[in-house]
C-alpha cells in the first residue's frame, strides 16, 4: 500500500515515513490515526506491552497536531503516534520505570527527548511496559501493572506468546512488532534497544553516548544510559533519531556540544567497498547455530551489496560482562538512592525513625533484580573494595574502547549477533540473574565504549527473528542508517509480521 | 573470594535495605555467582591505564560542563511536590528527627 492509496483501517500497516507523508497530505488527521493505534493497543492487552494510556491526553495531542497541519506551522512528524518507554518522564502521562517505589508518580516535566519528539510533531500514545529501572534482559522484572490487567505481568513476545520480547525495552519493541504502534522510545544501558529489538523482528538504534539528552530518563547508569528509537526500518529510525538528538547544555552535562544533524541524508548512499569487521569473538561456539546462519546469510547479502567482510577482533569481549554489571550496578546504587520515601513515591505505612523509613521503603518498593543490583553496586563503591572493583572496572572500559579503535582501523562498521540466542521462553532463566547477565554479551562492549549500534531483522531461527548488530565509530549514525536501509531495501525481514497482528 | 552472610547485613545497612532472612540468604548466593565472573576482571593487568568514565573520553576530550551559579528556574514548588507522600505548607515531612 502506498501513502497516495490509504485504506484507513488498516492504518497500522504504515511506519513512520509513510504515515508522516500521509498526515502532511491531509489523507489522514492525526485524531483518525491516534484513534486507530489507541483501538488496536485496546484489543491487544494480552501483551502487556502498556502500562498506561490515556485517551483525552492522546486526542488532545492529535488535535494540536491537526491544528498545525492545517495552520501550515508542522514539525516534520506532525500527528505520528509514538509511544515511550516508561522510562522518560512526562507531564501528560504517570511514569513508573516499572518500579512499586514511583507508583503513581506524575512528572513536573517531560524528558527531552519527549519534548523535542513533541516539538518534531508526535503525538503520545501512552507509556509502554519496561524492566524497572531498565534493569533486565527479558522485561520480566517489571513491577508495576500492565494496561488490561489489574497485577504486573511479564510483556508477551508476539512472535510467540511463551517468549519473552527482550529488555529492558521490552514492551516498545512489543508494541512496534505487533503494529500498536508504528514506532516507539526505547533506552540502552547494556543492549536495552538492541537486544529487544533483535528478539521482536524490528529496528533499532542507540546512538552514541552524549548525542541524546539523558534529562528526563530515570538514572539506571549515568555513564551508559542512551534513548534511542525503535521502529520497523532504518528509514524510520533516522527520521525519529534525528529529532531525538542534539546537545542540552543546560539540562545534562554529559551531552555533547555537537549539532543535531539530519540521520536520514546518507540512507541511500552506495555500500561499494564498505569494509565490515566481523569479531571473531562474536561467532564462537556460545552462539545458537540459527543465529549464525541468519547472521552468516545477512553478511552474504553485504557482499552481494558490495561491501567487504573482514576479520576483527574484539579480545576483551567476554571481560565486558563484569566490567558492565560492576559499573552499571555502581552508578545504579548511586542514582537509586534518591528513592528514600521523601521526595516522591511510596513510602512504606509503618516505621520507628526516619533511618527505619528509608530502609522500610526501599524494601518495599525495589523488585528482586533491583536490590541486588543495589547491593553489588554499594559494596564495590564501599570502603576498601572501589580501587579493586569499581577502578579496575573503568580502567578494563578504556582497553574495551581501544579494542574497538584497534578494530576499527580495518574497518567502517562492526557486524555480529545482537545475542547469542533468540527469545527464551517465560520463566526459562529461573532465579538465576547470572544467565540473563550471560546473554548480554555482544551488546555490551559497545555500551561500554559508548560507541552507536543498532539491531535490524535478520532471518529467523525456527519461528523467532534473529537480529544482526552493526556497531559504528562515535558519531557514524548516518553510515549504520546507511547500511542497515540499503539492507532493508534488498531484503524484506523488516517487514515480516507476527501471526495475528 | 566469597561474600559472607555478615558482608550482606553490612551491606544491606549501607544500602538502606531492610532485606528479610530468605531474601538475604538468596542474595548472598547470587551475588557470589556473580562475583564468580569477577575473579577474571580482577585479574587484569591494568597498570598505567586510565580510567574511563564519559566514553566518547576514549577519542577525544571531554570536559562536563558546569552550570553557571545563579537562579534561572521559576518557582515550580506545588508541581515538584505534587508526587510527595507527605507535604505541609510547602515542606517534606519526614519522622521526627531531633526531639
Amino acid at each position: 500500500m502506498t501513502s497516495g492509496d490509504i485504506q484507513k483501517t488498516q492504518l497500522h500497516q504504515l511506519g513512520v515515513a509513510q504515515l508522516a507523508k500521509a498526515l502532511a497530505g491531509r489523507q489522514v488527521s492525526a485524531v483518525e490515526a491516534a484513534q486507530h493505534f489507541l483501538a488496536r493497543v485496546k484489543s491487544h492487552p494480552e501483551l502487556g506491552a502498556f502500562v498506561a494510556l490515556d485517551e483525552e491526553a492522546t486526542l488532545a495531542q492529535a488535535r494540536a497536531a491537526d491544528a498545525q497541519i492545517a495552520a501550515g506551522t508542522a514539525g516534520a512528524l506532525a500527528g505520528v503516534p509514538i509511544a515511550h518507554k516508561d522510562i522518560f518522564v512526562t507531564t501528560d502521562f504517570p511514569t513508573t520505570a516499572g518500579s512499586r517505589i514511583l507508583a503513581g508518580y506524575q512528572s513536573p516535566f517531560d524528558a527531552t527527548v519527549v519534548r523535542k519528539l513533541a516539538e518534531a510533531g508526535v503525538v503520545t500514545l501512552g507509556k509502554l511496559s519496561c524492566d524497572e529501572f531498565a534493569m533486565g534482559s527479558a522485561n520480566e522484572n517489571v513491577a508495576v501493572p500492565a494496561v488490561g490487567h489489574d497485577q504486573a505481568v511479564p510483556v508477551r513476545n508476539p512472535w510467540d506468546a511463551e517468549r519473552i520480547p527482550g529488555g529492558s525495552s521490552g514492551g516498545s519493541a512489543a508494541a512496534v512488532a505487533a503494529r500498536l504502534a508504528p514506532a516507539a522510545t526505547g533506552t540502552d544501558t547494556g543492549g536495552s534497544i538492541r537486544q529487544p529489538a533483535s528478539f521482536c523482528g524490528i529496528t533499532g538504534i542507540k546512538p552514541t553516548y552524549g548525542r541524546a539528552s539523558r534529562y528526563g530518563m530515570v538514572a539506571f547508569a549515568s555513564s551508559l544510559d542512551q534513548a534511542g528509537p525503535m521502529a520497523r526500518s532504518a528509514e524510520d529510525c533516522a527520521l525519529l533519531l534525528s529529532a531525538m538528538c542534539g546537545p542540552d547544555p543546560d539540562r545534562d552535562s554529559t551531552s555533547l556540544d555537537r549539532p543535531a544533524e539530519d540521520y536520514s541524508r546518507a540512507l541511500n548512499d552506495s555500500l561499494d567497498g564498505l569494509r565490515i569487521g566481523v569479531p571473531k569473538e562474536f561467532l564462537g561456539d556460545g552462539v545458537a547455530p540459527g543465529v549464525r546462519a541468519a547472521v552468516e546469510s545477512a553478511l552474504a547479502e553485504y557482499e552481494k551489496l558490495g561491501a567487504r567482510r573482514v576479520v576483527v577482533s574484539l579480545p576483551r569481549t567476554e571481560l565486558s560482562i563484569p566490567v558492565y554489571y560492576i559499573l552499571a550496578a555502581a552508578e545504579a546504587s548511586s542514582n537509586l538512592s534518591r528513592f528514600d520515601g521523601v521526595k516522591f513515591g511510596h513510602r512504606a505505612r509503618q516505621y520507628t525513625d526516619l533511618a527505619d523509613m528509608y530502609r522500610k521503603t526501599r524494601e518495599e518498593g525495589f523488585g528482586d533484580e533491583v536490590k541486588r543490583r543495589i547491593m553489588i553496586g554499594t559494596y564495590v563503591l564501599s570502603h576498601g573494595y572501589y580501587d579493586a572493583y569499581y577502578l579496575q572496572a573503568q580502567k578494563v572500559r578504556r582497553m574495551i574502547a581501544d579494542d574497538f579503535q584497534d578494530a576499527f582501523k580495518d574497518c567502517d562498521l562492526i557486524a555480529g549477533p545482537a545475542a547469542p540466542t533468540v527469545a527464551w521462553k517465560i520463566g526459562e532463566h529461573g532465579d538465576d540473574p547470572v544467565a540473563d547477565y550471560l546473554a548480554d554479551i555482544f551488546t555490551l562492549p559497545g555500551s561500554l565504549a559508548g560507541l552507536p549500534g543498532m539491531s535490524l531483522p535478520a532471518g529467523f531461527d525456527g519461528n523467532m527473528p534473529v537480529g544482526l548488530q552493526l556497531i559504528g565509530n562515535y558519531f557514524g549514525e548516518a553510515k549504520l542508517l546507511n547500511a542497515a536501509h540499503r539492507f532493508q531495501q534488498a531484503t524484506d525481514w523488516h517487514t515480516r509480521t507476527p501471526e495475528g497482528f | 573470594m566469597s561474600l559472607s552472610s555478615s558482608d550482606i547485613e553490612r551491606i544491606a545497612s549501607l544500602a538502606r535495605l531492610d532485606l528479610s532472612a530468605g531474601e538475604s540468604e538468596r542474595m548472598l548466593t547470587q551475588i557470589n555467582g556473580f562475583f564468580g565472573l569477577v575473579e577474571r576482571m580482577r585479574a587484569v593487568d591494568t597498570a598505567g591505564i586510565e580510567p574511563l568514565a564519559h566514553p566518547v573520553a576514549a577519542v577525544q576530550d571531554v570536559t562536563l560542563r558546569l552550570a553557571e551559579d545563579r537562579v534561572t528556574e521559576p518557582d515550580n514548588r506545588e508541581a515538584n511536590q505534587k508526587s510527595a507522600p507527605a507535604v505541609e505548607a510547602g515542606l517534606f515531612l519526614v519522622p521526627k528527627v531531633i526531639e
